[in-house]
């Protein structure tokens, strides 16, 4: 076990060489540069553009600019932003704690719906109940979270007034009135992006409930005698969940990596928004700084998946 | 203009038959700014009288929270460093210039005990020094005294190339002198009639030198104060989170008595303009939104929610076209749109005159941007009002057809004029933005039917601006033969602004495309008057010399302007506040109050 993890990191290396490699490399490419503000600014000489240019190191070639930025990286150095002019990892960790919030948050009401929901249908296939689902479960992904999320917008505080839609990292309220604010704003966003992520999980559970719920074993538990509640939680979902479980362990890269429109749209200062801004003002150090990071961590989770999947089923094996 | 009709015009303002404001917006008819008047009749006697601003609060605090909402966030709060305009207002909230620039031209004095004149001894006859003396007893947010000591040091700071401040320009040039704890003498290497550029305004704002002497130069990324600023503002820093949001709290040693009326201040940032009116206009969830980008159709509907109004204040910003006079198709040293080049069209005025007659500046404005444009004729600026009397614009298309056919240039089979077998056709190009878009169609369909066929190419917006040498797209390259952007005049002087049309400005390979001059469009003439400006120390004889430098521009129709862009802003109905579109939204936020 313990050589395998060592075998998938060792693997893992060139990989994310390889992908920060290829993200400088597109970045250095693509085109636009940070200064192009300054560019349209009339009280900016020429000169200072062309100093900041220098300055930043932006004129050096691309494979300079690469092994510099690497080896600063190895020693911890995230480089600092263009834009707001300090540190890329101070940047990112302010933005950590909302993203946690909010995406998590949304991960786990999405699995508080899908898991019964899925699993109730699955118990029933083609009763009513599955075919309201199923309905819900195909509007909830084919809906895209601007949609949603303009909708929400639209009914809560344009036409009811009920909740704010500009979120609030910080809050000046203390003791109750804090958390009730807090609590306030972050329902749109969280159920947008619950109810979407809620959408696919659904389909995922029942499928997999329905793939075991006919299987030999199941019916020698039921001609046990044991009740439904018992072959389904101990039975059924048991052996079910394990691919489940793989797919939610996938999805955590998303948890860290923010959720760029619905952010976008409610003014939520996570990474995602982070992200964003930086692509539009062409800040690449912290562009490449988030897009590591997310790279590491879908290799990371992709291995914690596996390492998950052979702990869940005896059956695998690791060589 | 002549210098002599200037003159009657402020003899008029003296003897009070023309009103100051009249004077002004005149002025400002004829391309020059709302400062440069001001400056005009400080020097010819008719001192600067900055309105009373009205403020009715009786003590300081007890406003609550004052809501902000940037649709880009403030990203730092260093005011050298201050690139855009988002920026600069979260700086302003901490920090204060001397003086600032109000709607009508006026200096009103903020760190500054009055504002220079030759009557006060500020200002000399040879135009070569400034005295400024500070206001008393002004202290910083940590205690320490505010003192001249600090001004210079601001300049010390700014002009240093290593700091890399985006303020340089207004400090390099100069030198400054302490005189005592409370007076500094800014000195100018040639005589500069337009003395009022550093520490006023946008980039006249001041930090404390304790905090801030051992990171000058290169070590100025890593001085701890860029992001904890301590200045003399009417609030204090609380908190700030770069690209979300900044939070300050009311000063208690704030300089003003009284003042300032909100306990705390809050700029959120970030979303999209559209839902910020919203949030401004119709839900009243904020307070104040800055540069509604957003049709004036949509901020109609959103204000007839009744919660809050737009604001629109004059600038100098300006909505033009411009022609190449050089040829885009044409590579002469591994260079297209070369200074040894000539565009085959535009090189005929004939041309040039009959798309100027082609462009429907009404209907752009009336259809496309409503309230959030006016269509002008000048490359400055003009209010509906008062419109210049040389340079008018005019929409006809039986015209330009005729101009055309005069000049012989005649259809052909397929509906599109040629001569000397060359086709009508060019590329006319500008940033993906949706009033720009509809802008080229409304222009594209006149020009058809003059026989001329428009091709038109959209850039994304991050390209077209940027200063990337490497790509072709970008606005300075011009490697098209039209194209449209929206120019913006931070400085109140018209001379760095009209410096883009210089011949030495021009934007080639060898100044990596940096060069101000964009169109490529040269004249002797006027690089000379502009010379000459440069040195008038005569106010009024330099404002008639920027007419004619604007009339050269307007006339030769290489220069196709369209609308002035006046700041458009969002408020909430019982908020008070002073605009002003020569300063920042947030010029005078010590005087913001809420009325109740």
């Amino acid at each position: 076990m313990g050589k395998y993890i060592l075998r998938r990191l060792i693997i893992a290396l060139p990989s994310l060489l390889g992908i920060s490699l290829v993200l400088f490399v597109l970045l250095a490419l693509a085109p636009g540069d940070p200064f192009g503000e300054l560019a349209t600014n009339t009280n900016i000489p020429p000169e200072v553009r062309a100093a900041l240019r220098v300055k930043f190191g932006i004129d050096d070639p691309i494979f300079v600019r690469y092994v510099r930025w690497l080896l600063a990286m190895l020693q911890g150095d995230w480089g600092f932003s263009f834009a707001s002019r300090i540190d890329v990892d101070k940047l990112i960790l302010q933005r950590v704690p909302t993203t946690l919030f909010v995406v998590g948050s949304s991960q786990i009401l999405a699995l508080m719906v899908a898991l019964p929901v899925g699993v109730y249908a699955a118990m029933r296939p083609y009763s009513i109940f599955d075919q309201i689902a199923n309905t819900f479960a195909f509007i909830g992904f084919s809906l895209p979270t601007f949609f949603t999320g303009l909708l929400l917008i639209l009914i809560f505080s344009v036409n009811l007034g009920w909740l704010p839609f500009v979120y609030r990292a910080d809050i000046s309220a203390t003791g109750w009135h804090y958390y009730w604010e807090y609590f306030k704003q972050a329902i749109m966003p969280i159920t947008v992006l619950g109810l979407f992520q809620a959408a696919s999980y659904t389909r995922y559970v029942r499928s997999a409930v329905l793939d075991v719920i006919r299987l030999d074993y199941v019916t020698t538990a039921r001609s046990k005698g044991l009740n439904e509640g018992k072959v389904v939680i101990k039975h059924v979902v048991r052996n079910a969940l394990i691919p489940v479980v793989t797919l939610v362990a996938l999805q955590m890269p998303a948890v860290f990596g923010g959720a760029i429109i619905t952010e976008q749209i409610f003014r939520i200062p996570g990474i995602g928004s982070l992200l964003i801004t930086s692509i539009l003002a062409n800040d690449t150090p912290v562009i490449m700084a988030v897009t590591f990071v997310f790279a590491c961590l879908v290799v990371i989770f992709n291995l914690l998946a596996d390492i998950i999947y052979g702990w869940l089923d005896p059956r695998i094996s690791y060589r | 203009m002549k210098e002599r009709e200037l003159r009657d015009l402020i003899a008029e303002v003296k003897t009070g038959r023309l009103s100051r404001r009249a004077f002004v917006q005149r002025m400002i008819a004829v391309g020059l700014t709302a400062p440069m008047a001001g400056m005009m009749l400080a020097q010819s006697g008719v001192p600067m009288q900055a309105a009373e601003i009205p403020y009715k609060p009786t003590k300081a605090g007890g406003g609550g929270l004052l809501k902000i909402l940037y649709w880009q966030a403030v990203t730092l709060l260093n005011p050298h460093f201050a690139v855009g305009t988002k920026d600069q207002d979260g700086a302003r909230i901490f920090y204060e210039p001397l003086a600032g620039w109000d709607a009508e031209g006026n200096l009103v004095p903020v760190l500054a005990a009055e504002i220079p004149s030759k009557e006060n001894n500020g200002l000399t006859e040879d135009g070569l020094s400034v005295v400024w003396k500070l206001k008393q007893g002004v202290k910083w947010h940590d205690g320490k005294p505010f003192t001249a000591d600090d001004v210079v040091f601001n300049w010390e700071y700014a002009r240093t190339p290593e700091t890399a401040a985006v303020s340089i320009a207004s400090y390099k040039d100069i030198k400054v002198e302490k005189i005592d704890d409370f007076a500094v003498s800014v000195k100018f290497a040639k005589p500069t009639p337009f003395w009022a550029d550093a520490f006023v305004g946008t980039y006249g704002m001041i930090i404390p030198k304790h905090l801030f002497a051992d990171y000058i130069g290169g070590k100025s990324r890593d001085a701890p104060n860029n992001l904890k600023p301590v200045g003399t503002g009417p609030y204090m820093f609380d908190d700030f989170k770069p690209g979300d949001v900044v939070r300050g709290k009311l000063n208690p040693n704030y300089h003003l008595p009284n003042r300032p009326y909100f306990d705390t201040i809050e700029i959120k940032g970030g979303g999209d303009a559209v839902s910020a009116a919203r949030a401004v206009l119709q839900t009243g969830e904020y307070d104040y939104g800055w540069n509604m980008q957003v049709e004036d159709e949509i901020l109609q509907k959103l204000e007839a929610a009744g919660k809050g109004k737009v604001l629109i204040t004059e600038t100098g910003n300006i909505e033009f076209i411009m022609l190449n006079s050089t040829d885009p198709a044409t590579e002469v040293d591994g260079e297209r749109s070369s200074l040894k080049t000539k565009h085959p069209l535009f090189s005929d005025p004939a041309v040039r005159q009959a798309l100027n007659l082609l462009i429907d500046r009404n209907s752009i404005e009336k259809f496309i941007y409503g309230r959030t444009a006016n269509a002008t004729a000048n490359f400055l600026n003009a209010p509906e009002k008062v419109r210049s009397k040389n340079t008018k614009f005019e929409f006809n298309i039986e015209k330009a057809n005729a101009i055309l056919e005069a000049a012989g240039w005649k259809k052909g089979g397929d509906g599109i004029r040629a001569k000397d077998g060359k086709q009508l056709k060019f590329v006319y190009q500008t940033s993906i933005n949706a009033p720009r878009q509809k802008t080229q169609a409304i222009v594209k369909q006149a020009c058809q039917k003059a026989g001329i066929d428009v091709e038109l190419k959209s850039v994304v917006a991050s390209v077209f601006f940027s200063s990337d040498t490497a790509n072709p797209d970008t606005y300075t390259h011009f490697y098209c033969d039209a194209q449209m952007y929206n120019t913006t005049m931070t400085q109140p002087d018209a001379g760095f602004f009209m410096n883009q049309y210089l011949s030495w400005q021009a934007a080639t390979k060898e100044n990596k495309w940096q060069g101000r001059n964009v169109s490529r469009w040269r004249s002797k003439e006027y690089d000379d008057i502009h010379k000459q400006a440069d040195e008038e120390l005569d106010s009024v004889k330099r404002a008639a010399m920027y007419i004619k430098l604007n009339d050269l521009v307007v006339t030769d129709n290489y220069i196709l302007p369209l609308l002035r862009r006046p700041k458009v802003s969002a408020t909430a109905g019982n908020l008070k506040l002073p605009v002003s579109g020569w300063d920042n939204d947030l010029w005078q936020i010590h005087n913001w109050y809420r009325e109740t």
